[in-house]
């Protein structure tokens, strides 16, 4: 049992080591840059909060936590909206046979490289585009004119992605949902308005959650969608953070900002956490 | 149909449409004959495509990518493996710590791994290379391949490990002719996923990088330009690509497990 122990380790120490040293040793190492500071163009490494005190002193830096919040707030909220009724009629309303079809077919252009998804979006907003080309034709604008480089191009091209994922896993937890209960909560008297708000929502908010929660996390980390589709205008977290890296090779700053931005997702974690078990996965 | 039924089919279709229109903006507008990927479309013609073909640094990056998702991939699923193995068939101390820290990674933002590693490389003073890509593919995919095949280890295969045990198996050919040929279609997926994943990864791959750089990073750049149906044809091959990977993952796992 002792040499069976070992071989054990044996077969765990590649998977250990390469997670201590590529995951957890860099995150270590930037949570000590964070509380370090560049001075002029050298890093000074004695301790100081130095780094904090500016994100909650300059207001750009704050801004953008604040604009990140408010974009991935907006896009949680109607991503659901639109992805549970689309996930409803496709668990409820389409023939069984259908319905693998139609998922795969709803959820196809995942499959677009990401930064292309953000670039096709731009095709459609931009000057000029489909979208703009379209309400010409139809007489409601004269001139072309660009809907990209705002927050709202940004929020598309978010909701976008989100509607997919968030389809699937609300299709996914609408199907484990054993038609008995709905036909039990119809014996007893609950219309169909009833039973829904009653019994189907309640029994599928663990499939919302685990979406919303997906749709929070990677939405506020990621700097492709608003950087490609959001202009200049204002900035979100990732943006700045991306910033702080390649204009000014602020290191230190960079990494308050990302722990600021890890202690935003742990939040959110903490917050959903009795819906999230990821030994489901 | 009855009455009742359409504005549900409605919303489905209004739906898709909002799914499908970029999509479909991007791959018409591949096809178009003139300099610029908007209305009205003049096509269909390849010039594009042919444009893609003879841009060298494009070409490049794409043998990057292929050379990075399948290596990084092969060291995530064999790593995956040896440690779902080890911790579903042994008793270790902290059982569930090592599962919670092999597990970590997924919940922090690629934004952040891909920093950290940065600045780790930067201090440690590691030139940026296809190899850092790779390696910061393997801290992502890890997680994915070692999840995945640990929550299909049951307990079948334990009985055949048992029984190649009591015939006289070695520990490492119990591994490589029992376990590995039971769990394929779960090492098949894994290792798929994980090129996925790779293929399509821009932020970690944009941070270690430097002159060698993958497909997603050279598509980036080539983004500077504005507006180009060359990145319409590239964008439209690498859609072609991936949804070949996924038929392909659907058709020769998905399809063989009994439901």
């Amino acid at each position: 049992m002792m040499a069976n122990r070992r071989l054990a380790w044996g077969l765990l120490l590649p998977a250990l080591l390469w997670t201590l040293t590529f995951f957890a040793a860099p995150l270590v190492i930037m949570g000590m840059y964070s509380l370090w500071q560049r001075v002029g163009m050298k890093l000074v490494q004695t301790w100081t909060t130095h780094n904090y005190q500016q994100f909650a002193s300059k207001s750009f830096l704050l801004e953008s936590l604040v604009n990140s919040l408010e974009v991935t707030a907006t896009v949680t909220v109607i991503s659901i909206l639109l992805a549970y009724p689309l996930a409803y009629i496709l668990a409820e309303r389409v023939p069984a046979r259908w319905q693998r079809l139609a998922l795969v077919m709803a959820i196809l252009p995942f499959w677009t490289s990401y930064v292309v998804r953000s670039y096709s979006w731009l095709l459609v907003l931009s000057e000029g585009g489909i979208l703009s080309n379209f309400l010409m034709d139809i007489g409601l604008i004269a001139e072309p004119m660009s809907f990209a480089n705002n927050r709202g191009a940004t929020v598309v091209g978010f909701v976008h992605f989100f509607v997919m994922l968030l389809t699937l896993t609300i299709y996914a937890s609408l199907v484990q949902l054993p038609p008995s209960y709905r036909k039990a909560a119809a014996d007893l008297g609950a219309g169909p308005i009833r039973s829904f708000i009653h019994v189907v929502l309640p029994l599928t908010l663990p499939g919302v959650m685990v979406g919303a929660f997906l749709t929070f996390v990677l939405c506020i980390g990621d700097y492709i969608t608003p950087q490609i589709l959001g202009g200049n205008q204002e900035l979100l977290l990732p943006q700045t953070i991306m910033m702080q890296i390649s204009r000014r090779s602020d290191f230190p700053m960079a990494s308050a900002l990302a722990m600021i931005l890890m202690a935003v997702v742990s939040l959110a974690y903490l917050a959903c956490a009795r819906w999230l078990k990821l030994d489901r996965l | 149909m009855n009455i009742r039924a359409l504005p549900a089919a409605l919303y489905v279709l209004l739906l898709y449409g909002f799914i499908f229109l970029p999509v479909l903006v991007l791959v018409l507008f591949s096809f178009q004959e003139s300099r610029l990927p908007v209305p009205p479309f003049d096509g269909p013609s390849l010039a594009w495509y042919r444009a893609m073909l003879a841009d060298d640094r494009l070409m490049d990056a794409l043998v990057n990518s292929v050379l990075v998702g399948v290596v990084s991939s092969l060291v995530a699923v064999t790593l995956g493996f040896l440690a779902a193995y080890a911790l579903a068939r042994h008793r270790l101390p902290l059982a569930g710590l090592l599962r919670g820290l092999l597990t970590a990674p997924l919940t922090i933002s690629y934004l952040i791994i891909g920093m950290g590693l940065l600045i780790t490389f930067n201090s440690l003073g590691v030139p940026k290379s296809l190899w850092t890509i790779g390696i910061g593919h393997v801290v992502i995919n890890l997680p994915l391949c070692f999840a995945i095949v640990y929550s299909q280890m049951g307990a079948q295969q334990a009985h055949a490990e048992r029984a190649a045990r009591d015939l006289g198996a070695r520990e490492w050919q119990v591994i490589v002719l029992i376990t590995a040929p039971m769990l394929w279609p779960a090492l098949f997926a894994s290792f798929f996923l994980s090129l996925t994943f790779s293929w399509d990864e821009f932020i970690i791959a944009f941070l270690v990088s430097r002159f060698d750089v993958t497909l997603p990073v050279e598509i980036w750049s080539m983004l500077r330009s504005g507006l180009n149906p060359k990145t319409n044809a590239i964008g439209s091959f690498v859609f072609l690509i991936s949804f070949l990977f996924v038929l392909l993952l659907d058709l020769v796992v998905l399809r063989k497990r009994p439901a």
